[in-house]
């Protein structure tokens, strides 16, 4: 009786838990097979390289490849810096238990919660009506050249928002480079910054170029934050300067699915935008295991 | 340690230490140095003989250094300026007559009598000849959806956690594990995508509902994006309970089931309560899904049949078009407070629960 109970147990829970994961696995698969299988069909060549025509009905996604691609560089370039730096004085110059050190981690993990739609508001009071119309005022005596939604405000609302992406991965990278290399180093006679700049980076640039692609990845794929910081439904022209407006793929997938004139139309066009989406975060994120894996595996080599 | 450095100027090519950045301009490190000196010793030491060319090397040093120390605090400056510069975009809602003359927070948090209306009503309807701010359907309408969202994806995510940290073999693990973080690299828009040209289709006729997109169907939606979050977390949580208690309990004779349900379950309790905690600050401001299968029509009800409209979706969809300053702009922006202050009480929730898991289970491990 007892040892009935027992198996009934083990094998009620391992049932309904098992359940969830498959159901888990499930909707991921329905959800890429849906998408790889009305968008593969339509992602042509000249889909890739084309703009849209006639209302977006046909046509194209280059505009929307170029803008996203235009946009998650300029973040990199920005969050890189402010996400390693954060990184390397917390665990290399900040005192692990300090107020300063703990406050700092508070702000990183808060600042990982905020919602997305926060950022576009963030982004709008500070970089355009704030840092842009001052730029204004300035340089352009009041006329709008940078006090509008621009490329560049978007890029830096982004960087903000993947800070903490970046900072994290780096920590971990560099949390993972053995104290014997400092201690070496040190022994050496080289200074703190030295040690830094010389061993402990070079160490730890895979980890670092993890958390980089990790933040492309998402900055590829958000869209609530640059709804009022930059992005435009259709331009003509592809962006030539920082404080032009630009197409972004994500944006695309949402205005071909809530305002297309005609549904039919637009759903091979909309199946392969999400699809070019879904790829090149994929991708990222796949380079990013990868690059993670293998910096796993030459530091355990390292340390045996 | 400028003195060595100044030996070290030529590259010496049999170095052992590991590759430095290539593009550095400073020179290699020496193979073999002086002794390392007491910091106060190196630094009067160096003063006095460092000839001039090593001399900028420790200004470098020290701009380099300040730059690392004042860059450090930019996540810190980002959080306090994101809260300053939306609240002060919110500010007149507190202290302007002219804002006043269109909506007050009164206005806001309590029924209307408005023309038209039989009873004093919350509505709605910020674009109409006299604009109407209740908050109550949003902020009820954001918490319909995100119950719904939690309702699906916390018993799939914690049971696939204790599925995968618990029952799974290796091999299931590791197909489990990296699908879960796929489903947390689908960008939102694209889960919002499928919610409102898939799932819709699906649930409407499947339950027979009148409208196609309402609270369930962003819901369900939402909850894909809170899996992964839910999952991670209480994974690791469950990943963390001490050897020594599963040890414990088997000897004690528990059977497995025993022994997850009584011990390891409530051991990570914290953990999954700060994954769900995490979880419903994500749900609440996920922005793109609801916005995208939500119906957006701010009905106060509890049925999850009718069509909602959540706060975030309120803001992304009603700001492009407002006067910068005006009563809209400002209303919508003390929306974002409320989202700002919501999930920063959920984080902070969050990060109470693991940091007393540590302390529990600090003790042990």
């Amino acid at each position: 009786m007892k040892r009935r109970s027992r198996r009934v147990g083990d094998l009620a829970l391992s049932l309904g838990t098992g359940l969830a994961a498959a159901l888990v696995l499930l909707i991921v698969v329905v959800i890429l097979g849906d998408v790889v299988y009305n968008g593969a069909p339509h992602m042509t060549l000249t889909f890739l390289t084309q703009a849209p025509r006639d209302g977006m009905t046909a046509g194209g996604i280059f505009p929307a490849i170029f803008g996203t691609v235009a946009l998650v560089v300029l973040m990199t370039l920005a969050v890189l810096p402010a996400g390693v730096a954060t990184a390397i004085y917390l665990s290399e110059y900040a005192n692990p238990g300090s107020r300063v050190t703990r406050l700092v981690r508070v702000a990183v993990n808060n600042l990982a919660g905020v919602p997305s739609i926060v950022f576009g508001l963030f982004g709008l009071g500070f970089f355009v009506q704030f840092v842009g119309a001052g730029i204004d005022r300035a340089l352009y005596g009041g006329q709008r050249v940078f006090g509008q939604p621009a490329l560049v405000w978007a890029a830096l609302t982004m960087a903000v928002l993947t800070l903490p992406v970046v900072i994290v991965a780096t920590e971990e990278a560099l949390a993972a480079v053995p104290r014997e290399l400092r201690l070496a180093s040190a022994a050496l006679g080289a200074s703190r910054l030295q040690t830094i700049v010389r061993v402990v980076l070079p160490q730890a640039l895979p980890g670092i170029l993890t958390g980089a692609i990790l933040a492309i990845s998402r900055g590829a794929g958000e869209v609530a934050p640059i709804l009022f910081t930059g992005v435009a439904y259709f331009l003509p022209k592809l962006p030539r300067s920082l404080h032009d407006q630009f197409m972004q793929l994500g944006y695309h997938v949402y205005v071909l699915s809530t305002q297309s004139p005609d549904v039919d139309a637009t759903r091979p066009i909309l199946y392969a935008t999400v699809l070019v989406l879904l790829l090149l975060t994929f991708a990222l994120n796949a380079t990013a295991v990868v690059v993670r894996s293998h910096m796993r595996r030459r530091f355990a080599g390292a340390s045996s | 340690m400028a003195t060595m450095s100044e030996q070290s100027s030529k590259p010496q090519p049999g170095r052992v230490m590991p590759v430095g950045l290539a593009q550095s301009p400073r020179p290699t490190l020496p193979r073999l140095g002086p002794p390392p000196l007491q910091p106060t010793e190196r630094k009067g030491h160096g003063q006095a003989e460092r000839p001039r060319l090593a001399s900028r090397r420790p200004a470098l040093h020290a701009l380099a250094e300040a730059a690392i120390r004042v860059l450090a605090f930019s996540s810190i400056a980002a959080v306090i300026l994101i809260f300053v510069f939306i609240a002060k975009e919110a500010w007149p809602l507190f202290h302007d007559s002219a804002i006043w003359k269109e909506v007050t927070l009164a206005k806001m948090w309590f029924a209307q009598q408005w023309p038209g209306y039989d009873a004093p009503e919350h509505v709605w309807q910020p674009v109409s000849e006299i604009p109407k701010y209740a908050v109550w359907p949003l902020v009820v309408g954001t918490l319909k959806v995100s119950l719904i969202a939690m309702l699906v994806a916390v018993p799939l995510a914690v049971g696939a956690a204790v599925f995968v940290s618990q029952y799974a073999g290796r091999r299931l693990r590791e197909i489990i594990k990296p699908t879960v973080e796929l489903l947390a690299g689908v960008p939102s828009v694209v889960l919002g995508f499928f919610a409102l040209m898939v799932m819709a289709t699906w649930l409407q006729h499947a339950l027979g509902l009148d409208s196609r997109l309402n609270a369930l169907v962003a819901g369900v939606a939402l909850s894909f994006a809170i899996i992964p979050v839910v999952f991670t977390v209480s994974e690791e949580a469950f990943g963390a309970v001490p050897r020594s208690y599963v040890e414990a309990s088997t000897a004690l004779g528990a059977a497995r089931w025993q022994t997850i349900v009584r011990v390891v379950i409530p051991a990570a309790g914290p953990g999954v309560a700060a994954g769900i905690a995490l979880g419903l600050g994500r749900a609440v401001g996920e922005t793109m899904i609801v916005l995208m299968a939500s119906g957006n029509a701010a009905i106060l009800s509890a049925s999850p049949a009718d069509s909602v409209r959540t706060i975030s979706a309120t803001i992304a969809a009603e700001l492009a078009e407002v006067v910068f300053g005006g009563a809209h702009y400002t209303v919508l922006f003390f929306l974002g407070v409320l989202l700002f202050g919501f999930t920063l009480a959920t984080n902070l929730l969050g990060e109470f629960a693991i940091g007393r898991m540590r302390r529990r289970l600090g003790g042990v491990a």
